[in-house]
């Protein structure tokens, strides 16, 4: 069975790239465009990982990240947060509030890819 | 630009978000202390920047990155809005919009007075466009192997937080030979335990020649809240008696006399009162448990291979077989179902069986490159022995063989090569003298074709000399003085016994090497021999083996009522038969493909169908090497997994089919040797008939 990824993010751009990117290496992607989408999509289906960005209108990614690690069903599923370099502050919150591992901004398909497979193999 | 363009997705983006900057902008000039504003107009810049860097707009993502920072200062409430700045950013945002949609025109001296400007109003100077935080990787260092301890117990929510630590473990794995203990101690009793969380630590010792950096790498995610310890255990210096010794410079036994003198170092210690005798206990039990680690990783090592009966995977390799062709039915059942349970396991099952199949095929087939690799060695002797100069040049190395082939391949190929260098490839004058170069070559190689393997042994010597094999064919009785015999039947004669010069054959049960021994040899795997020769230039060898255990993929095809099977690495395209090329012919027929004329033969008339046609005829057109030929067949079905299953011995003459295999529904489908069909263009059991 193909991996599952939620792929949370407001811009359509870094959406599309990351389901080209993780579905042409076999996972199956589903999107959301803020934090609140995320987190329905989340309790409507299982998924195997959360990538998402942090900076998201209509609930951000610390908080998005904060209500899953809540959810009974989200014990040991990994999620990866988006940040930029000067984010420091933001990678220490994100991991504290129950984020598992990061990619850094700007970052090439194999960069994502690589990542990904360290997560869930 | 297509739709999934991802530059132009966000060239649309973009301009949306640069749209509600505005908007923002425009807001704040009124109510500058607006913070949801703020926060839209921080955003938007921060999606501008991080998905312009993301797509190759570099000039934007550096240009933005200065608004973007003037922004989040107003947001922490460093910096108290003012119409000014608003004013720039508008005039920013225009810039923007230049670079995204005509860089062209944009110009940088306009970007730079803005963020000039934009400094000033912030009493800030300039940041550089991208801050370099990211640390520069360190230069490569060392690549020679050592030995590593690696401990590291996570956090206690570190797998509820969803770190898997099997997949840290694959990692180091994947650097190298790696023992792994789990540390079990802290785990409390099942009463008391949070089975979410970690209690366990891991202990590795790891055998790499990567940097310590490569395996600090693997800990990336966890390193903040794991205790984790990497250690080089041991160094392999070299001692200085041993290069010594290594050097000629000192002969071995004056370094062992020498050594003998040297008092041992924990004696000098304690003799000279440095340490106490103590710790020098303690500091050898060290070293002791040390070594014995590193034997332990040794002799574990060796026991990672086992050795199994050759049947027993005989009779696995049938099982994945029969699982296989059992597989392909269910897929044809459930294929008409639609979506359901049963079509998705059916699915998963196939997925399983796949790798099965690949798992067991790779346990027996051994890349003939450790042959070849023998032989290097052997034409070096032989050509020392002769006193004759040749170069062996080996291809397809990587060609996977059964290793019980390859093993019993070795005789007949020593025996080949050595008759190329005794009687084919010619002395060094003879050579120079016929106008040849001085140096002699001999071409081992080995490729697939489908069901079958080739291994090629050419040379470059005299050739076979016709009129003497006729001559002994005569004489031992072979063929009659006045008979008319072809090139390649005459040929063959140099298998029949009798023609061994080299080595005889003694007896019935066949010791010794003689050519006929050969032949015997590649027929008892139910290969076949080759030979072709060039007077003057050289001769070729070719074995013909057919893998014995195999799945391939082949494409089947119908012929009136039967089905057929053509290895799919041999096809090269399907066309279709048209009226002008399909006139009625006794002779051969031709196909003009792209300029070059191919031969091919109706199936339905190899095979005498008598069912009437319906469809339009397909020709599938197989290529081996640069010999090509079309089959005319009734209908292409499509691709199939084909489990090969060779023809019994009482087939053991058939040559136009290399083996069969069963279909879904459990009829037998024949797969076609196009070896066979490609070198003679026909079947070749048509040829026996008409001649």
């Amino acid at each position: 069975m193909a991996k599952t990824v939620l792929s949370v993010d407001d811009s359509a751009s870094m959406r599309q790239m990351i389901k080209l990117t993780l579905s042409g290496a076999g996972y199956e992607v589903i999107e959301a465009v803020d934090g609140r989408d995320g987190l329905a999509k989340a309790k409507t289906a299982p998924v195997n990982m959360v990538l998402t960005d942090l900076n998201m209108p209509n609930m951000d990614g610390l908080a998005l990240i904060k209500e899953l690690r809540a959810l009974p069903t989200f014990k040991g599923v990994p999620i990866i947060f988006l940040t930029t370099e000067s984010d420091e502050s933001k990678k220490a919150e994100a991991k504290a509030s129950g984020a598992t591992a990061w990619i850094v901004k700007p970052f090439q398909q194999d960069q994502l890819l690589s990542v990904v497979r360290k997560v869930i193999g | 630009m297509t739709a999934a363009d991802p530059s132009a997705i966000f060239r649309e983006e973009a301009a949306e978000l640069l749209i509600t900057l505005e908007e923002a902008l425009l807001g704040l000039e009124s109510t500058p202390g607006d913070k949801d504003l703020v926060d839209t107009a921080f955003r938007a810049l921060h999606t501008i920047k991080g998905s312009g860097a993301m797509f190759g707009f570099e000039a934007v993502a550096g240009f933005t990155h200065h608004l973007e920072n003037a922004f989040d200062m107003v947001r922490k409430g460093e910096f108290a809005l003012n119409s000014d700045l608003v004013g720039m950013a508008l005039g920013a945002l225009d810039h923007i919009q230049t670079l995204i949609e005509h860089p062209e025109s944009a110009s940088s001296a306009d970007g730079d007075a803005i963020l000039a400007k934009v400094a000033a109003v912030l009493g800030k100077p300039a940041t550089a466009a991208r801050s370099d935080t990211r640390p520069v990787a360190p230069v490569q260092e060392q690549s020679d192997k050592a030995i590593w301890r690696i401990r590291f117990r996570l956090a206690g929510n570190s797998l509820v937080m969803g770190t898997n630590p099997l997949l840290l473990l694959d990692e180091l794995r994947e650097l190298g030979e790696c023992t792994v203990v789990a540390l079990t101690g802290d785990i409390p009793a099942l009463e008391v335990m949070d089975p979410t969380a970690c209690y366990m630590g891991w202990d590795a010792v790891l055998t790499t020649d990567r940097p310590k950096s490569k395996i600090e790498d693997v800990f990336i995610f966890v390193m903040d809240d794991a205790q984790i310890s990497i250690e080089r255990i041991l160094d392999e210096d070299p001692r200085l008696g041993e290069i010594l010794v290594g050097r000629g410079d000192v002969p071995a036994t004056a370094v062992i006399a020498a050594n003998e003198q040297i008092q041992r170092l924990g004696a000098i210690l304690v003799k000279g009162g440095v340490v106490a005798e103590d710790k020098i206990k303690a500091a050898l039990a060290e070293q002791k448990h040390v070594k014995a680690e590193i034997g332990k990783v040794q002799a574990q090592a060796q026991a990672n291979s086992i050795r199994v009966p050759a049947e027993r995977l005989d009779s696995l390799m049938d099982q994945v077989g029969e699982l296989v062709i059992a597989q392909a039915r269910l897929k044809q059942l459930v294929s008409g179902m639609g979506d359901s349970p049963i079509k998705s396991l059916a699915e998963e099952i196939e997925r399983l069986s796949n790798g099965l199949r690949d798992t067991t095929m790779g346990i027996r087939t051994v890349p003939i490159g450790t042959l070849f690799s023998r032989f290097k060695r052997l034409v070096r002797d032989i050509s020392q022995e002769l006193g004759k100069d040749v170069d062996l040049v080996t291809s397809g190395e990587e060609t996977e063989l059964d290793k019980t082939v390859i093993e019993r391949l070795n005789d007949p190929l020593v025996h080949i090569v050595r008759n190329s260098m005794d009687h084919g490839i010619e002395t060094p004058d003879d050579r120079v003298k016929a106008g040849k170069v001085r140096q002699g070559h001999l071409h081992l190689s080995a490729v697939h074709s489908g069901a079958q393997v080739y291994i090629r042994i050419r040379d470059d010597g005299r050739g076979l000399d016709r009129d003497r094999i006729r001559a002994k064919a005569v004489e031992n009785g072979l063929i009659a003085a006045d008979a008319k015999v072809g090139d390649q039947d005459l040929y063959q004669m140099i298998f029949a016994p009798g023609f061994s010069t080299a080595k005889e054959v003694t007896s019935l049960s066949g010791r010794g090497v003689g050519m006929d021994v050969v032949r015997r040899t590649i027929e008892s795997l139910r290969g076949s021999v080759e030979v072709d020769s060039f007077p003057g230039h050289g001769t070729e060898i070719t074995l013909h083996l057919p893998l014995t255990l195999a799945i391939i993929d082949g494409l089947l095809i119908r012929v009136g009522l039967g089905h057929y099977v053509i290895p799919l690495s041999a096809v090269e395209e399907c066309v279709e038969l048209t009226a002008a090329d399909d006139q009625p012919n006794s002779g051969r027929s031709f196909l003009n493909i792209r300029g070059d004329l191919v031969p091919f033969i109706r199936l339905r008339e190899t095979f005498q169908t008598a069912v009437p046609l319906e469809l339009y005829q397909k020709v599938v057109i197989v290529a081996v090497g640069d010999r090509r030929i079309g089959l005319v067949v009734d209908q292409v079905i499509g691709e199939h997994q084909t489990v090969i299953k060779s023809l019994s011995k009482l087939h053991a003459d058939v040559h136009s089919f290399s083996g069969a295999t069963i279909l879904g529904d459990g009829s037998v489908a024949l797969i076609i040797d196009v070896g066979a069909v490609t070198q003679t263009g026909r079947l070749p059991e048509i040829d026996k008939e008409a001649s």
